[in-house]
């Protein structure tokens, strides 16, 4: 079995509750950083473990930690990014779902790391039974005082807040977050000023991902260069990845970065292969927003060398032949999938969630559905694959946030890799629309 | 269906749970708790009528237009009545390769409406939602608190026939 960081005892029965996690060594992390490490310690030792940001951007974050801004009398504040709703990715939702106290334990060492004495989570709003574990096992930690006043006698004051969104992607954007968690539309804002200067309310604020919070225990247990020494080059410990699609075995599985992709896709201990009797068609590795790769860019890289599960490898030959590592949203598509009305589909999704604050992705996701609507449809034309790729080129780029450059990406990357079934649709409109149509044909090389 | 009456009031037991939340916050920053009162009367009443918005926005001591513009940019607010179970079904991507769209056409048919109807039994109201972050369980549809995964025609018209006793 491979390494695990995050998960070692997911399976243990009652692991949610306060009694059994403590027993089986939680909290330790709270007890070393709170009596024997000074908060730039702790950010020393997660800036030593080389960990990058696990919501999708993969910024180092010791190094966000040190961009944080320290004035005098104005409170700092540190807000956990639960929001997860990249399509593909339910990683959040599963760890803090089985492991409420890890990440509990996570935010109560990374806010002494920052000097923060108020912490949020802000949980997408339709994960209101995961609200009320999480609720549930702060009110534990807080009665065995690892929370509230003068924590373990040293001093050190934290009250931790679950916050509750209302059903908008754009929040898990971080300014857009912090707007909504200041009770506003999530509009992201303009930077700079960047959170680590003017967060919430206008303080200094750390805003991190739920897996990379709930990294922090591991490290200060460990120590940062022990977890340094997992994984491969600059991708170090290990990831969560969501597996979904065509695949044996969907769900949570935690990775030690460098894994094989092909090993990930077909080793009974992950994804357990394609499902019976199919074959793999493409991939998105790392949730919606990133390229779609095609079957002969996924095991190996253009040049052929194995392609591992690292942010290096997965982003290997850049977007001509590789992809990102994003959230680990890996979504699997077997040869009943139709490219094109799963490029309509992620359109359609972008198109519902942009915020509608910058006109060329307000209106450009919009004229993106509608284009790949007509393709898909039996009603486009062979001018409209250009057009999408030209209307992608005028998002990306262009916007305040990443969501323009995540409507953009997965349809120039399904023209890039398919353009033969886009041109299919278009030359066989009849057949093409017709329910669970699929191009059979040859899959465009590049 | 739910309607609001005149005189708009959180119970006396919801009215402490919305006095606890503005507490979470710094002084004076009152209207973070916008979000999560509105979960409280979007339990209350079903659904975000204007009165309701109204008298949310004198308890947090905020313009009404705060209100709306926040209830509005949400989706998961609902600003018509709706029925007794509201269905929010996955059309997202990943629920769609496990067969999200062909249970989505059993679904509508067992009901007999459309997204954004309600039955004339006012039990059941429809409702398309993207991605509910559960793709490695899906098809996915979510009632409430409620994911309801693996979703199969089979499933379905169990689902239904439970709640429509």
């Amino acid at each position: 079995m491979a390494r695990k960081i995050l998960t070692e005892h997911i399976n243990v029965p009652g692991i949610e509750t306060f009694e059994v996690y403590r027993k089986q060594g939680g909290y330790a992390a709270v007890e070393k950083a709170l009596k024997t490490l000074t908060p730039d310690e702790v950010v020393e030792e997660a800036k030593k473990s080389g960990i990058r940001g696990r919501g999708g951007a993969g910024f180092p974050m010791g190094m966000k930690w040190g961009f944080l801004a320290k004035p005098e009398g104005i409170p700092r504040y540190l807000v956990c990014n639960a929001d997860e709703s990249e399509p593909g990715t339910f990683k959040d939702h599963h760890l803090m779902k089985c492991l409420p106290h890890l990440l509990i334990e996570g935010m109560i060492v990374s806010s002494y790391a920052l000097g923060a004495n108020k912490s949020f989570i802000y949980v997408r709003g339709e994960l209101m039974y995961v609200i009320r574990i999480l609720e549930k096992a702060i009110a534990e930690a807080k009665a065995n005082g690892f929370l509230g006043k003068n924590i373990l006698g040293t001093g050190y004051d934290l009250e931790l807040v679950v916050q509750s969104g209302g059903g908008a992607y754009i929040c898990g954007e971080e300014t857009a977050l912090l707007e909504s968690l200041e009770g506003k539309r999530g509009n992201p804002r303009n930077k700079p000023p960047f959170p680590a200067v003017k967060g919430l309310y206008q303080s200094p604020t750390v805003v991190n991902n739920v897996e990379s919070i709930a990294n922090m225990p591991w490290v200060i247990n460990n120590g940062g260069e022990a977890y340094s020494a997992i994984g491969i080059g600059r991708s170090t410990g290990t990831k969560l990845i969501s597996a979904s699609g065509h695949i044996q075995k969907p769900g949570v599985y935690e990775i030690e970065l460098g894994l094989g992709v092909e090993e990930f896709l077909n080793s009974d201990e992950y994804c357990g292969g394609i499902r019976k009797g199919h074959h793999l068609k493409a991939l998105v590795a790392g949730g919606s927003s990133v390229p779609i790769l095609p079957a002969h860019l996924i095991m190996k890289t253009a040049a052929g060398e194995d392609r591992l599960m690292s942010y290096e490898s997965l982003s290997d030959g850049g977007f001509a032949t590789g992809t990102m590592m994003g959230s680990g949203g890996f979504i699997v598509f077997d040869e009943t999938a139709c490219i094109v009305r799963n490029t309509w589909n992620f359109s359609r999704f972008y198109h519902h969630e942009s915020c509608g604050q910058c006109s060329p992705c307000r209106e450009g996701t919009g004229w993106m559905e509608k284009v790949l609507h007509r393709i898909e449809h039996g009603h486009g034309s062979m001018h409209d694959i250009d057009l999408l790729v030209d209307i992608s080129k005028k998002i990306e780029g262009n916007t305040i946030c990443p969501l323009g450059d995540a409507a953009a990406w997965p349809v120039a990357s399904a023209v890039r890799h398919f353009r033969d079934e886009f041109m299919w649709h278009i030359t066989h409109p009849h057949e093409a629309s017709q329910p669970g149509a699929v191009y059979q044909g040859e899959m465009a090389l590049v | 269906m739910t309607e609001t009456s005149n005189t708009v009031a959180f119970t006396p037991e919801r009215l402490a749970q919305v006095k606890e939340i503005i507490e979470r916050y710094p002084a004076g920053k009152q209207k973070s708790a916008l979000l999560p009162v509105l979960h409280v009367a979007q339990e209350q009443w079903g659904w975000v009528s204007s009165e309701v918005m109204d008298y949310v926005a004198g308890l947090l001591d905020i313009l009404p237009v705060e209100v709306y513009e926040v209830a509005t940019f949400y989706t998961m607010f609902h600003l018509d009545p709706v029925g007794k179970h509201v269905i929010e079904y996955c059309r997202t991507g990943p629920c769609c390769l496990m067969g999200g769209e062909d249970v989505y056409g059993h679904l509508k048919q067992k009901l007999g409406i459309e997204a954004g109807q309600t039955t004339t039994d006012g039990n059941f109201t429809l409702k398309e939602v993207e991605c509910l972050a559960a793709c490695g369980w899906g098809p996915v549809f979510q009632i409430r608190e409620k994911y309801y995964m693996n979703l199969t025609n089979e499933k379905v018209d169990e689902i239904i026939e439970e709640l429509s006793k």
